[in-house]
């Protein structure tokens, strides 16, 4: 019997092992082509992410660049309304600047295609000028003006000087000018601290991002301060205290179908019942960071769920077993530990807002507007709007300055982000 | 191969091998010919999982500061049982009792009974070690804290009288600020004795306490079980017959939700009354 068993065993065990042989070539051949698919997918995904970020930052960067033209402004008795400085005629000050610096232009058609060189914004630069520092009658002020987005264009090589007159914007005439204040080193690009600092404008060079960064911010602002409680007190109340019952299931099942409901939805939702029912004021970061927050909540909810799923019942056992109530219970060990968890949901949610252009739309935040918000119930823009607006706009200087405003709707993102996986990083415990 | 032949043999003819199967024999212990006075009384004690009944009308008296310990198969219902006294079993939503369950003359499923104050007095410890992920100290000061001791003395004081019971002062006094987690499988569960003993119970319902651990760390549990007979009602719900025999002055075999049979453990080890604890207790089946 021994025997016999000896020789079965081995016998069934050289079978096994012949049938393991020839399925483990396959086998191996199964994983590693699996992993090939696998670093396939990784490289495709990089490589278009490269692509997309490459094509945004060489479309974008020379926007953080504006070209300015060196202007001798002097200043003759008279010039400055001595009661009321800013009632003075900048505009004509600017104006007789330029004229003194190019003294043969005299015919008036060729003295508006001069001025034109210039920004419209010039006579604030120098407005603000000498509102700060008052000069005295007879001296000259040395200012950097602002170009013509134009003139901008040409310095940045968006605009062929070889090409015939008639196919660029800026005339011969226009281009001679130029090339004078190229000789006497008085144009160059600057830094453009407009792009940073100023709101939106119909003239590109004056256009600026800052108005939209405030909206944006106060939105978030709103968003957040909304649905982060809201949403972790849902799912904490649907997880952990909650019947579970019909209505709760209903409630659930709901709660997942709002996560799937197109965003402009949210927007209708907004006009009817903020605006139209409610009257509160259009286009302004209340109503935008209500809507994104209703937008917002399903994502914060179900991450929010399963982050508590995941605590471990030993846990809920152990501090039940020692006398805690079912609150101790939850705010002492279940909602710590589910934390980063809905840190992460909420990161999610809140990088989804952020992005949002379409219910936005439907509460008027699409509107022209100039003015930098200075708090919740200012009319503002958010940046997704500003950079769907620049790139509607016909002017070539806006190309660019679409994609700087991406790159720093991309910046604040990033900035928010990293600020969450902080926040996370804190209150993470080693499990 | 001879082996396995004979262990074939020994599956077919159970029933002639069973009288030369080892049992164990507990130790005589005095005390329990004293007879005790019942802490938690059973009576017609049923627990539901929705319509399955995991608890069959069990009457039992479970008697003061002895050692209790519940044996029987997988699935018998022992676990069900020792959570119903502290009423973990309220976690389940399906889950409903029937009879009472008496605790100091107190119905524990009483209308007027708080399920907080009840698990105050009735500590559990789990089958797997589960300390807080917070320090050593936090995690044996936590129930104290809960129960209102603020006073950095007093709780400094119960931390260290705690871990001495439970025999882990010596371990990890230096240590009392590093995180719980850190500490081996047994150590963990000797925390979360010690956790449980902080806030002063009166029943320690021990489950299945030393299933994860090995046996160098299963000795310490026992010895401290040892070390805490008398002064504390325990009860223990354990697979390991031996340490059944060991450790409990009293037994209770389950058996298919019945409660079959409740002696005193020696009695039940060398004369048991039923033929269903015989074979079990011999290894006929588990």
């Amino acid at each position: 019997m021994n025997n016999s068993s000896t020789k079965n065993g081995s016998r069934n065990a050289g079978r096994t092992i012949d049938i393991v042989n020839k399925g483990l070539k396959r086998r191996y051949r199964k994983e590693k082509r699996f992993r090939l698919y696998g670093i396939l997918s990784i490289a495709a995904s990089a490589a278009f992410l490269a692509f997309l970020l490459t094509s945004i930052v060489m479309n974008g960067y020379s926007a953080f660049l504006q070209t300015c033209i060196r202007l001798d402004v002097p200043i003759e008795a008279g010039m400055i309304d001595e009661s009321n400085p800013k009632r003075s005629d900048f505009q004509g000050i600017i104006k007789s600047a330029i004229r003194e610096y190019y003294p043969d232009v005299t015919e008036r058609r060729e003295k508006r295609e001069l001025y034109s060189l210039f920004s419209s914004g010039a006579a604030y630069q120098l407005r603000n000028n000498v509102l700060d520092n008052p000069p005295e009658a007879g001296a000259t002020l040395s200012l950097w003006v602002l170009a013509d987005d134009d003139v901008d264009m040409l310095m940045k090589g968006h605009m062929k000087r070889d090409v015939p007159e008639s196919e660029r914007r800026l005339n011969d005439r226009q281009l001679r000018w130029i090339e004078k204040l190229e000789n006497d080193d008085r144009i160059e690009k600057r830094f453009n601290t407009t792009f940073f600092t100023s709101g939106d404008s119909r003239e590109p060079e004056l256009a600026g991002i800052w108005g939209a960064v405030r909206g944006s911010f106060y939105t978030m602002l709103v968003t957040l301060a909304l649905s982060f409680p809201i949403g972790i007190a849902a799912a904490v109340y649907l997880e952990e205290f909650a019947p579970k019952n019909l209505a709760t299931d209903f409630i659930e099942v709901n709660i997942n179908n709002l996560a799937a409901v197109p965003s402009i939805v949210f927007g209708l939702l907004g006009l009817a019942v903020f605006l139209n029912f409610f009257g509160m004021p259009r286009s302004t970061p209340l109503v935008g960071g209500i809507v994104l927050m209703l937008m917002t909540l399903p994502t914060i909810i179900i991450a929010s769920r399963a982050a508590l799923k995941a605590v471990p019942p030993s846990i809920r056992e152990a501090a039940l077993g020692v006398g805690s109530s079912k609150l101790q219970v939850v705010s002492s060990h279940v909602l710590p530990l589910a934390l980063p968890g809905m840190l992460t949901g909420t990161i999610i949610g809140m990088a989804q807002a952020l992005g949002e252009t379409a219910p936005l739309l439907m509460i008027g935040m699409v509107a022209f507007i100039v003015d930098i918000p200075g708090g919740f119930t200012d009319p503002a823009a958010v940046m997704p709007v500003q950079i769907y607006l620049w790139a509607d706009s016909p002017e070539r200087a806006f190309v660019e300055k679409t994609s700087a405003a991406i790159m720093v709707l991309l910046g604040f993102l990033i900035a928010m982000n990293a600020l969450a996986v902080v926040m996370r990083k804190k209150f993470e415990r080693r499990w | 191969m001879q082996i396995t032949a004979e262990k074939k043999e020994s599956t077919t003819s159970v029933a002639t091998e069973s009288s030369k199967r080892e049992i164990f024999l507990p130790p005589d212990r005095e005390r329990v010919r004293e007879g005790g006075t019942p802490h938690v009384s059973a009576k017609n004690f049923s627990i539901f999982y929705g319509n399955f009944e995991a608890v069959k009308k069990v009457n039992a008296d479970i008697l003061s500061k002895y050692v209790t310990a519940i044996i029987g198969p997988s699935g018998c219902g022992k676990s069900t049982f020792l959570r119903g006294i502290n009423r973990m079993n309220d976690l389940i939503p399906s889950c409903y009792t029937t009879g009472t369950l008496m605790c100091d003359g107190e119905d524990i499923y009483g209308r007027y009974t708080d399920e907080v104050q009840l698990r105050k007095k009735i500590g559990m410890v789990f089958q797997k070690p589960n300390p807080f992920p917070k320090s050593i100290f936090d995690n044996i000061a936590y129930g104290p804290r809960l129960h209102g001791v603020k006073d950095k003395k007093t709780l400094e004081e119960l931390v260290e009288k705690s871990l001495r019971k439970a025999a882990l002062w010596d371990e990890v006094k230096d240590r009392l600020e590093r995180n719980a987690l850190g500490l081996s499988g047994g150590q963990q569960q000797r925390l979360c004795v010690a956790r449980t003993l902080a806030v002063d119970p009166d029943i320690l319902l021990l489950d299945e306490p030393t299933s994860a651990l090995d046996p160098k760390a299963t000795a310490k549990i026992e010895d401290l079980i040892e070390e805490l007979r008398g002064s504390y009602t325990i009860l223990i719900v354990t697979h390991n017959m031996q340490q059944a025999s060991r450790v409990s002055d009293y037994t209770m075999f389950y058996y298919e939700g019945d409660l079959i049979e409740y002696a005193p453990t020696k009695q039940l080890f060398t004369n048991p009354k039923d033929q269903v604890t015989e074979d079990y207790i011999t290894g006929r089946f588990s």
